[in-house]
């Protein structure tokens, strides 16, 4: 089957040919397949957002080709959804949430009816069920980011890219999010890409870990993670190959 | 080298309302407007009581009694006709914010966008910004006459600036991960334009247009004291040259109001189109 990303040797290198040029990907391949919910981890500063960026088409490579669906990217294709860590900038706070979730169904033609639909169906699976007519700034963080999880969804895409999406939220919320993603993946059918530096997200979540090394990147390792579905915080957490995993990665990502 | 007017959240007296200061800040919603428009408005009532009780028995041509000025001013303006003055004035201005207004934007808009132009045309855009506008007035009447046209156009001329300049400066500084996040929702370059570019930029825009409302409205009078005929400025100054000294107070104190009136319908306006940006950031400063 072919698959639904394909990275082939990637490099991105910012202010090329200048003095202060930087590398921030030097040799990544990878592939994601339909279904796959795959983390990227790797440590600060070792390219994830640029290479997110790449995928999503936001960015060209400086040489090397990333493929949706078969097609090379060149902008943005029209079935990827995207997360941003940042949401007091991704959700527009003039928009109420309603319409912020409606923007991208009324660009692509949806009809009123159906978008009103949608709306009230991507809010009740982000359990947000009332906040339609308020307004981003009105909502917590997590509330917030939900919500900007609902607006990618809402497209029904059929890839997910998030990049450190639950780094801007305390703990005890960032663990319902991620519960909450590994549900919408299931209901929505959809491939997932989530770009993390926590270890343990990446192994709780994922199907796959690609491990980038520190600047300027390549993939160290690719890891199958064998962990039972659906998973919980609790019992996941405390699996034995659940600590065996995070230790090996661990090692992975600090040791240069 | 761009001008840069931020929102001018605080103007008295119609800021958005921030909970209260000093001794307003205890009692409930309706009695602290008052006691906020009480304390706002102290100086202004003790010195036009001032005026009252020192210029009671002036016999000074040069400096009348206010009573008599108010009087004056019913008579003139409420009774008589002498408002009549006021319709060419406003229609003048009017037209020519208006004009200003979308002038702005829309170049603005465009100079945002066409980055060449923008480096191209900003040290002229600077020149054209600094130049006092009453100093171009003979200039324009040799072009445009001395007709409505040539009002009109002095007014949209010198306000046109501070939108201008406010409009590109705000559209530049909308955060990038917006414009990528209209990319992800695959908004057109128009719909990004329309329903992010332009709405982030909005308060800065409305500052913009603030100042040029105070620009239009001196102007507006300008225009009239120079080969005119009517209008509150020609009242004014015709008022001043026949020695009728009374009723040129009673022209500046009608203007005064005009002015007030003007500012606060603005602000009202602002309050509405502006309720997301003051709501967020109030929520940001309790946080």
């Amino acid at each position: 089957m072919e698959p639904i990303v394909s990275v082939r040797k990637l490099r991105k290198v910012y202010v090329l040919g200048k003095s202060d040029e930087r590398v921030a990907l030097e040799d990544v391949s990878f592939d994601v397949h339909k279904g796959d919910f795959v983390c990227v981890v790797g440590p600060s500063g070792a390219g994830k957002t640029t290479l997110l960026r790449c995928i999503s088409g936001l960015m060209p490579p400086t040489s090397g080709d990333a493929y949706f669906e078969g097609q090379e990217l060149t902008s943005v294709p029209d079935r990827i959804g995207v997360v941003f860590q940042d949401y007091s900038q991704s959700l527009y706070p003039w928009l109420s949430i309603s319409r912020n979730i409606a923007l991208p169904l009324k660009v692509r033609g949806v009809d009123k009816a159906t978008r009103q639909a949608r709306i009230e169906e991507v809010l009740h699976s982000v359990g947000l069920p009332d906040v339609g007519k308020r307004y981003p700034w009105q909502l917590s963080g997590g509330m917030q980011q939900r919500v900007a999880i609902a607006r990618a969804l809402a497209y029904q895409p059929d890839l997910l890219l998030l990049d450190e999406p639950f780094a801007s939220v305390d703990a005890p919320t960032r663990f319902g999010l991620e519960d909450l993603i590994l549900r919408v993946r299931t209901e929505f059918d959809v491939t997932v890409v989530l770009v993390t530096h926590d270890i343990d997200e990446a192994v709780y979540l994922a199907d796959r870990v690609v491990v980038l090394s520190g600047s300027p990147s390549v993939v160290r390792e690719i890891v199958d993670v064998p962990l039972p579905q659906p998973r919980s915080q609790a019992t996941t957490r405390s699996d034995e190959r659940f600590v065996q995993l995070r230790q090996s990665l661990l090692g992975l990502v600090t040791v240069q | 080298m761009w001008a840069r007017t931020r929102p001018a959240a605080r103007a008295w007296p119609l800021a958005p309302a921030r909970r209260g200061r000093g001794a307003a800040r205890r009692l409930p919603g309706p009695l602290a407007t008052a006691a906020r428009a009480v304390l706002g408005l102290w100086l202004m009532v003790v010195l036009v009581a001032l005026w009252w009780v020192l210029s009671r028995d002036s016999t000074s041509p040069y400096f009348p009694p206010l009573r008599a000025i108010v009087d004056r001013l019913v008579d003139l303006w409420i009774v008589g006709s002498a408002k009549a003055e006021l319709v060419p004035s406003l229609e003048h201005f009017a037209v020519g914010y208006a004009l200003a207004g979308v002038l702005g934007i829309v170049t603005g808009a465009v100079l945002w966008r066409l980055r060449w132009l923008r480096e191209a045309t900003s040290p002229m855009l600077y020149f054209c910004y600094v130049l006092p506008s009453a100093a171009t007035l003979p200039a324009l009447i040799t072009i445009f006459g001395i007709g409505d046209t040539m009002k009109i156009m002095v007014i949209a001329l010198a306000a046109v600036w501070p939108t201008l300049l406010n409009t590109v400066d705000g559209m530049k500084g909308v955060d990038p991960l917006k414009l990528d996040t209209a990319s992800v929702l695959h908004l057109s370059q128009a719909q990004t334009l329309r329903w992010v570019v332009l709405p982030a930029a909005l308060p800065q825009i409305v500052a913009g247009l603030r100042s040029s409302l105070q620009i239009a409205i001196i102007l507006m009078v300008v225009s009239e004291l120079v080969a005119s005929t009517t209008g509150i400025g020609f009242f004014i100054l015709n008022a001043q040259q026949s020695f009728a000294i009374i009723d040129m107070w009673t022209g500046i104190i009608v203007l005064a109001f005009v002015g007030t009136a003007l500012n606060v319908i603005f602000v009202l306006i602002e309050r509405r189109v502006l309720a997301w940006y003051y709501g967020a950031r109030a929520t940001q400063e309790a946080a």
